[in-house]
């Protein structure tokens, strides 16, 4: 960059630069930009990076003055105590059932709702898209004290408690996941030609039929990118079940970590190293696997489809 | 809007209610249309709008929520109106220093941590952009893994590198001749912590916006500044930045809101502390309204952070029209 900067500086014209040295001010640059994305690689990776390390490490390891950075005698008995231990595999369960149910009720409900705003005009359907996308920038952290007291003015009336229950999330994680996702459904359905929906109808498609049989096949990378974000959004989500489930057995993963590890003072560092990670992996495993659909996902939010 | 599609389809079919006409008031496109989205609008009046407006009711109540907290004794209007104003709760805050620190750490906050993530991302992407294209999916995904992982997750990994003794960070300090910093400990730098982890968190996800802005310039006005004369900087300021003008504006306006409204991070990296020098309006309003058991104060606190998130969504919605019309 600096090399590029010199050579088409005002005291040198660029008229009389040589041929040669415009492919060597690319590799300048090309080395440059190595350089600095190797280092904030490394700064982007440490923190992963250091949770394998010391999940690695036992707690006489962890206390001792060693070097941090390095494991002297790696051991996996973080990971098989972890792995044995009920109350994290009772988070692990609850985290992967509430994740999969609200990843299924978002789905059912925003696309068909995609579907009606984008391509069936009713009273009011143009605003109701506008206010989709209002709802997705209500923070949670806005909502949940007055949650908290309408499940217990709701628990008042009905006598159903609900909460410290683990399924009160699969009410309520819909809020976070759903205005997204028919926002993004609402822009891939916009772009498939009015032409297709057309001939299915003349040929006696019902509505339902036009949207499960060429809406739903066309717009799949839409629909994958939409089910990464909700289980994506769900699987992180730490303030609702942190402010309405306490009991040990309803807990959600990384509220489970962080309430049940952390004791007083005494970090079992291990430990928690170990279940975080294990706790990141499932976003990480997707990721790796569908990373152009979750992009795809990430830059259509902010865009009108 | 259940009535406004009846009575917009009574004109039509307005005699007796024949079988016949409600078969056929199902069959309307509107109606259907109407039933499609309408776990849409349930949801989003239910728990969404419902719970917003119950917010503000909330912050009205005292602590036992049985009676209204006036405001009182308040010199500049006449007691008698002074006394009808339900805003008591947020006359009690007003009187707090703590909630002036939350105010000034919340602003203090955001708009650092979406100035430098906005820098940070411009550069990464620069960087990417730079490098041969076949290399450049495996950068992009190395780069963006801190967006992917749960914020709670990699907080706790930060907050271990914090440990006050076992910091992996003032290993590598000391080692190189300086002295221990108290990453949590102290207010400044416990201040300077969090910032620094919702930078880590937040500038992969401008990254990524960059560079899917940056690969929708065309090539060819680079190449006509380059053959004006243009140098690097010039090429950038009046090149790129223009191109790039409305992509930036709209995510440093998506994150400003996320950042303003952040409770992950500062929950588990500091909780608020030292003496609740890094609350956040989330992370206070939790405390207050969950832990101290004062929901109605707890969601006046929480309702100081909407006039903010107000202006910013306005500007994202006059981005996104615009763009859509341009279209």
């Amino acid at each position: 960059m600096t090399a590029a900067a010199m050579a088409s500086d005002k005291s040198a014209p660029t008229r009389k630069v040589q041929y040669g040295s415009m492919s060597r001010d690319r590799a300048w640059a090309l080395r440059w930009s190595y350089f600095f994305l190797v280092i904030f690689a490394a700064f982007f990776l440490l923190p992963p990076i250091y949770m394998f390390i010391t999940s690695l490490k036992t707690s006489a390891e962890i206390s001792a003055a060693t070097n941090p950075w390095w494991v002297y005698n790696p051991t996996l008995s973080n990971y098989a105590e972890l792995l044995t231990k009920p109350e994290y595999l009772t988070f692990f369960k609850n985290s992967v059932i509430v994740s999969v149910f609200v990843v299924t009720i978002t789905m059912l409900i925003s696309i068909p709702a995609a579907f009606a705003l984008s391509r069936m005009r009713f009273w009011g359907s143009a605003t109701l898209a506008t206010g989709v996308f209002l709802t997705y920038l209500v923070p949670d952290t806005l909502l949940f004290i007055p949650m908290f007291k309408m499940f217990a003015v709701f628990h008042e009336i009905t006598g159903i408690q609900l909460l410290n229950r683990w399924w009160v999330l699969l009410v309520v994680y819909p809020t976070l996941t759903v205005p997204f996702c028919t926002w993004i459904m609402i822009g891939y359905f916009a772009s498939i030609p009015k032409e297709l929906d057309e001939a299915a109808i003349i040929d006696g498609a019902s509505w339902f039929q036009t949207l499960t049989r060429i809406f739903v096949p066309v717009a799949l990378p839409g629909i994958i990118a939409a089910t990464i974000f909700a289980f994506t959004v769900s699987w992180a989500q730490f303030l609702y079940p942190l402010a309405f489930t306490t009991s040990v057995d309803q807990l959600v993963l990384p509220v489970g970590i962080i309430t049940t590890l952390i004791r007083g003072d005494v970090f079992a560092w291990g430990q928690i190293m170990t279940g975080a990670l294990l706790g990141a992996l499932p976003p990480l495993i997707i990721y790796a696997f569908l990373m152009d659909y979750y992009i795809a996902g990430l830059t259509a939010g902010a865009t009108k489809g | 809007m259940a009535d406004a599609v009846l009575t917009s389809s009574s004109p039509v079919r307005r005699a007796t209610a024949r079988p016949g006409a409600i078969r056929r008031f199902f069959q309307r496109k509107s109606t259907i249309a109407f039933l499609m989205a309408l776990p849409l609008i349930l949801l989003i009046f239910g728990l969404v709008i419902y719970p917003a407006f119950y917010a503000i009711y909330l912050s009205m109540l005292r602590k036992s929520m049985t009676s209204i907290a006036w405001m009182r004794n308040c010199s500049w209007l006449p007691d008698a109106i002074c006394t009808r104003i339900p805003f008591g709760n947020m006359q009690f805050l007003f009187t707090r220093e703590t909630f002036w620190m939350v105010v000034y750490q919340s602003c203090l906050f955001a708009i650092t941590a979406v100035i430098f993530k906005a820098i940070f991302g411009f550069i990464i992407a620069h960087f990417v952009h730079n490098i041969p294209a076949k290399g450049q999916r495996k950068w992009r995904g190395m780069l963006l893994i801190p967006w992917v992982i749960p914020p709670a997750m990699s907080t706790l990994a930060w907050l271990w590198l914090f440990d006050p003794s076992y910091s992996a960070f003032n290993y590598i300090l000391s080692g190189m001749g300086f002295g221990r910093i108290p990453w949590t400990g102290d207010a400044s730098w416990a201040r300077f912590s969090v910032i620094l982890v919702n930078i880590w968190v937040g500038a992969p996800f401008f990254m990524i916006m960059y560079l899917a802005a940056l690969k929708s310039v065309p090539d060819q006005l680079y190449e006509a500044a380059e053959i004006d004369g243009a140098n690097w900087w010039q090429r950038i300021w009046y090149v790129t930045l223009p191109m790039m003008r409305n992509i930036i504006a709209i995510t440093a306006l998506f994150s400003t809101i996320v950042t303003f409204a952040n409770f992950d991070i500062v929950r588990v990296l500091t909780a608020g502390g030292p003496l609740d020098q890094t609350h956040l309006f989330a992370t206070w309003a939790f405390r207050l309204g969950i832990e101290g058991g004062d929901i109605p104060l707890g969601a006046s606190v929480s309702l100081f952070m909407v006039p903010i998130l107000a202006v910013a969504a306005v500007f994202i919605l006059r981005d996104i029209n615009q763009r859509g019309n341009e279209a």
